[in-house]
């Protein structure tokens, strides 16, 4: 994985704002009195560079660990193993005080706009709450950044004194992406951010993440199992299986040059609107496998159809794809892909 | 002759209008997709063809007949033995469906003893069959175990098999496959399109999801704040829409936008009970709309197989007409 050992680059435009390297987040799950604990690999060995405004994209089922990999971007948990730097200082290994500043740069936004705000209390008092912890801010001057912010993201001066309950779905997304605007991050992390919402709405507040991002430079880490949407605002794409990457690189080479059989599954199942865009279906059989049981070898194996008996007791490794020496940073892991088994001339449009 | 039958159906809660005057019918062997956003009316109007709208709700319609049985006029009992055997309904929520008390395989001889009765062996045969035909592997392990021992995709197999327990003619499924991943949507669509071909039945697929319904519908309906706004085949529709809400909304789907562009968002949000415009109900929200859009309330135009209810449909360019 050698190009995640690149040193950290300096220059502005394709500045590295975050980059994770191995990072696992393991989890002991009792069994009981007599047996050992389990230990369920949500996230298992993920590493990926993000640059300024740029946005990454997470996909995958659920269960898959996308969300747990959210929650430790933002240090809400502390991953098992791995490092992770924002711009260029290792998270991990900074003491308390550093981490509370460091992770002022680093928002989340979840998925469920009804569930993430606190119905008791009024939105200014909602967005005001960041700079209370983390500012020495005035009164009078956390309400003027709280309205800037507003109308930033288009909500009007009277929503100030209003409740959540009296906001439509789309218009508490927008508050809640107002929240993570107030200390100026860096990087946001969108868990499944348009997944409640409205088809007219979604596109909407995709718009409004895509001027913010522009406006502010601003870093996305998109998670989302919807991938029409990801297709529209994602620079790269990490699909994921399971806890592990099964698939990395860049939107036009996994949209266009899918070589996964999960990837290949995954687009073939999302269904299109016009009939020219439509794939072969790619029928998986089954279900996610229990993260407690997983299966040896490649987690895959069990709905693949280019499996073989090395797929079942060797884990493949996410490698470059070798055929394509011209384009850089896509990563496969797969070794149907590796020994050439897959018949790419079935794939395309119906 | 049409197998389910509306007519100017209404519902009311109070002095709210949730279903406004709709009308279509379902063919036998026919997929209609019902597409909308949220608080458009698509669950009441199925619901009240399931006869499931309770007090305070009012259900009112110049027709409503299931087979040229008119369900409005019927006894009580009658119209309780035709639903759930001929006319059966999957909802949303496969996990909060089900009956967290009881095991799959008692619900489901449940709804066969009701309707079909047998003996005790007979409905257990029965409800092996009918797992084995919505796929779910070891059908007679999987009768004892409670629903919160099976997956969402699962569960949602269980509801297909009770609803399709009793061999029914019209199948009208609320969202069946919104709660799940894109590949068990896949694999619960393609069952429930199989058994559709099978059985001949007609099926009424309520959706949000446009592409989903280009993919497998026929006919497709576009109900807006409770009314029909544009009705037809499905292909024509998505292809050259003549409401601007049905262009709007394919506009706004990520996949009609190229690269990072910006998509085009409807602003606004549908009307709800206390900001219900007059005229077009869409009048606030639509780039077209002109004064007469604003005062006077449009009526459908075409023939049912291709409706709109717009002052001025769009034309094939989509424009206004003039």
């Amino acid at each position: 994985m050698n190009q995640f050992d690149d040193s950290f680059d300096t220059t502005v435009d394709n500045q590295l704002i975050l980059k994770a390297n191995n990072l696992k987040q393991h989890y002991h799950v009792k069994q009981g009195m007599f047996k050992p604990d389990a230990v369920v690999k949500a996230v298992d060995g993920i590493s990926f560079n993000l640059e300024k405004g740029k946005t990454l994209a997470v996909v995958g089922e659920s269960g898959c660990g996308k969300s747990t990999l959210g929650r430790m971007l933002t240090m809400i948990e502390t991953p098992t193993d791995g490092s992770l730097a924002h711009l260029g200082e290792d998270l991990l290994t900074l003491n308390k005080d550093a981490q509370k500043k460091l992770r002022q740069k680093i928002q989340i936004i979840f998925q469920n706009p009804y569930g993430s705000l606190n119905p008791r209390k009024k939105i200014g008092a909602i967005l005001e709450e960041p700079l209370v912890i983390n500012t020495t801010l005035s009164k009078a001057e956390r309400k003027e950044k709280a309205l800037a912010i507003m109308a930033k993201v288009g909500l009007k001066t009277e929503h100030y004194d209003r409740y959540p309950h009296m906001f439509s779905g789309g218009q508490r997304q927008r508050i809640a992406i107002a929240r993570g605007l107030m200390l100026d991050p860096n990087v946001i992390v969108a868990d499944e951010p348009v997944s409640a919402l409205d088809v007219s709405v979604q596109a909407q507040v995709l718009n409004l993440m895509m001027d913010l991002q522009e406006e502010f430079g601003l870093s996305y880490v998109f998670i989302s199992h919807d991938l029409s949407v990801v297709e529209h605002i994602a620079d790269d794409v990490m699909v994921m299986y399971l806890g592990k990457v099964v698939e990395q690189g860049t939107r036009k080479q996994l949209f266009e040059n899918p070589k996964h059989p999960y990837t290949l599954a995954l687009l073939s199942s999302t269904p299109q609107l016009s009939p020219e865009k439509r794939r072969i279906r790619i029928k998986l059989e089954g279900e996610l496998p229990s993260p407690l049981n997983p299966p040896s070898g490649c987690a895959f194996h069990g709905r693949c159809s280019y499996a073989n008996d090395r797929c079942k007791t060797e884990t493949p490794s996410l490698r470059l794809d070798n055929k394509e020496s011209q384009e850089q940073g896509h990563l496969i892991a797969c070794h149907a892909v590796e020994e050439n088994r897959i018949n790419l001339t079935t794939q395309g449009a119906a | 002759m049409s197998l389910l039958q509306l007519e100017n159906l209404s519902v009311t809660f109070g002095n709210f209008r949730a279903v406004d005057n709709i009308s279509y019918k379902v063919e036998e062997g026919e997929v209609l997709g019902i597409v909308g956003e949220s608080g458009s009316g698509k669950s009441v109007s199925s619901l009240s063809i399931m006869g499931l709208i309770d007090f305070p709700g009012k259900v009112s319609a110049d027709r409503l007949t299931f087979d040229n049985q008119d369900l409005q006029a019927m006894p009580e009992k009658q119209r309780r033995k035709l639903t759930g055997s001929d006319i059966a309904m999957i909802f949303q929520d496969p996990m909060t469906s089900l009956n967290p008390c009881f095991t799959v395989g008692y619900q489901i001889i449940e709804a066969l003893k009701t309707h079909q009765g047998g003996s005790k062996k007979e409905l257990k045969m029965r409800a092996i069959e009918l797992l084995t035909q919505v796929g779910i592997p070891a059908p007679e392990s999987r009768l004892d175990n409670y629903p919160h021992q099976l997956s969402g995709g699962m569960s949602q197999r269980v509801m297909i098999a009770m609803s399709i327990a009793c061999n029914p003619r019209l199948l009208i499924a609320d969202e069946p496959t919104t709660a799940l991943d894109v590949t068990i949507q896949a694999q619960i669509i393609d069952l429930l399109i199989d058994l559709q071909r099978q059985k001949q039945m007609g099926l009424v697929l309520i959706t949000h999801d446009l592409a989903l319904v280009a993919e497998v519908a026929h006919r497709v309906i576009v109900m807006y704040a409770g009314q029909i706004v544009e009705s037809g085949p499905a292909s024509e529709v998505f292809s050259t829409p003549r409401h601007p809400y049905t262009q709007a909304l394919l506009a706004s789907l990520p996949e009609s936008a190229a690269g990072k562009a910006r998509l085009e968002a409807l602003p606004g949000v549908v009307p709800g009970q206390y900001d219900r415009p007059l005229g077009c109900l869409l009048s606030p929200r639509c780039p077209y709309a002109t004064d007469h859009c604003r005062k006077v309330e449009p009526a459908n135009q075409g023939d049912l197989d291709r409706q709109v209810k717009c002052h001025t449909p769009l034309d094939s360019e989509g424009r206004p007409a003039a």
